[in-house]
């Protein structure tokens, strides 16, 4: 699913990583440790195609396959959860994409709240539609970079089922041990 | 293209839902656009040309748009929804005229104030005038789109963007205050067709 070899990345005269070589089978997942500004979220964009490696040869599945999470949850504030999903479900052409969005609002529990503006609710119910905008168009590879950040006991139990899913993951974390015993490669950056 | 067409709509429609909850952008140039008139209706001397006075309007318009278009991506910019949109499998250029519609919407409603004002602090307006700046108002969304993006992956966006844009404004104004249609359709022709087939390499790692 993923393979790379010799990956770098600088920006201008700042080295972040350099001679990294980095493969993950399809339905592994990959832990991503280190310390801030090891590199972890660099990789993670790399691997999201956000941003290109200044060196190396990476195979990466395409981009529509990629569900991403970043630091921010990556909604519009102004819209609802409902609009949220409808404008990317339309645009990620999702198959029968109302009944998508209802089972992926009803899973994290935003059902109730769908009709109001993502900027209202809490940081841990925006990181629960963040969530559900990952997993909307079903991809084959989720790359989520401190994907438990803010969610609350039962929110972080509701993706702990989503990581036990078979589908290849790459999980960024300060704190492992949620992730520990479903990972099946790991990468520590110093 | 129907795909991409709905695509195109869903995006505007989405920045035209966000101005109207957030209502920031089209008050500030509709009251630039407004004030900017009236400082110029002061500071023309009695007895001035319709030639200046054209010339006073098209700086109003050039202006109240790059206010609209250092909003355009803000959104996007502070909820990092760039990442998001560049990861779909939409073709980009439908972010760009996604985008670019929107802007239109807020230039076109701010003309609709800043033209009648125009006419009572200035002179009348006519066809020809109306004309042209519907025809730039197309050269200044589509290119001040184009650069919006490029400004926003900077860290001195406010900067680049009127660097960017205000060169690239300066044929429309000449086209505007000349009332020369045939050569700001030229002008709209080739920028459209250029900011279009670019807009995928600008997005390509912001």
């Amino acid at each position: 699913m993923i393979s790379g070899r010799g990956l770098a990345k600088r920006y201008g005269e700042r080295r972040v990583f350099a001679g990294l070589d980095l493969d993950l089978a399809a339905g592994g997942l990959l832990l991503v440790t280190g310390p801030n500004g090891s590199g972890k979220t660099t990789l993670l964009r790399i691997l999201a195609r956000l941003t290109a490696p200044s060196a190396g040869e990476l195979a990466l599945p395409a981009r529509e396959a990629i569900g991403y999470l970043g630091h921010a949850p990556m909604v519009y504030r102004e819209l609802t959860a409902l609009e949220n999903l409808t404008l990317l479900g339309r645009l990620y052409r999702v198959p029968e994409r109302g009944e998508r969005i209802g089972m992926l609002l009803e899973r994290f529990g935003l059902w109730d709240v769908r009709h109001e503006r993502a900027g209202s609710y809490s940081r841990g119910m925006q990181q629960r539609l963040a969530l559900c905008r990952v997993l909307l168009h079903d991809p084959a590879l989720l790359v989520l970079d401190e994907p438990f950040n803010a969610l609350d006991e039962a929110g972080a139990a509701l993706l702990d089922a989503v990581l036990a899913e078979p589908r290849t993951r790459v999980v960024a974390t300060h704190d492992p041990r949620r992730v520990e015993a479903l990972a099946t490669d790991r990468l520590a950056f110093a | 293209m129907r795909a991409y067409l709905q695509d195109v709509g869903a995006l505007a429609k989405k920045d035209l839902l966000l101005e109207l909850r957030a209502k920031e952008t089209l008050p500030a140039m509709l009251l630039f656009v407004l004030a900017a008139l009236v400082v110029f209706h002061f500071a023309l001397p009695h007895g001035a040309g319709a030639t200046a006075a054209r010339g006073l309007l098209w700086s109003a318009l050039v202006f109240t748009a790059l206010l609209g278009l250092t909003r355009a991506f803000v959104p996007e910019r502070e909820q990092g929804m760039f990442d998001v949109l560049v990861l779909t499998p939409a073709d980009r250029s439908a972010i760009w005229l996604g985008k670019s519609l929107a802007v239109l919407g807020f230039l076109a409603a701010a003309e609709l104030v800043a033209l009648p004002a125009f006419a009572a602090f200035f002179s009348a307006v006519d066809g020809r005038t109306v004309a042209a700046v519907a025809l730039a108002d197309v050269g200044i969304c589509t290119v001040g789109t184009l650069f919006g993006a490029m400004a926003v992956a900077g860290r001195a966006r406010e900067l680049l963007l009127p660097l960017l844009f205000l060169p690239a404004a300066i044929p429309i104004v000449v086209g505007g205050v000349g009332r020369y249609l045939w050569f700001l359709v030229l002008y709209d022709a080739i920028f459209v067709v250029l900011s279009w087939a670019t807009f995928e390499y600008v997005v390509a790692e912001t």
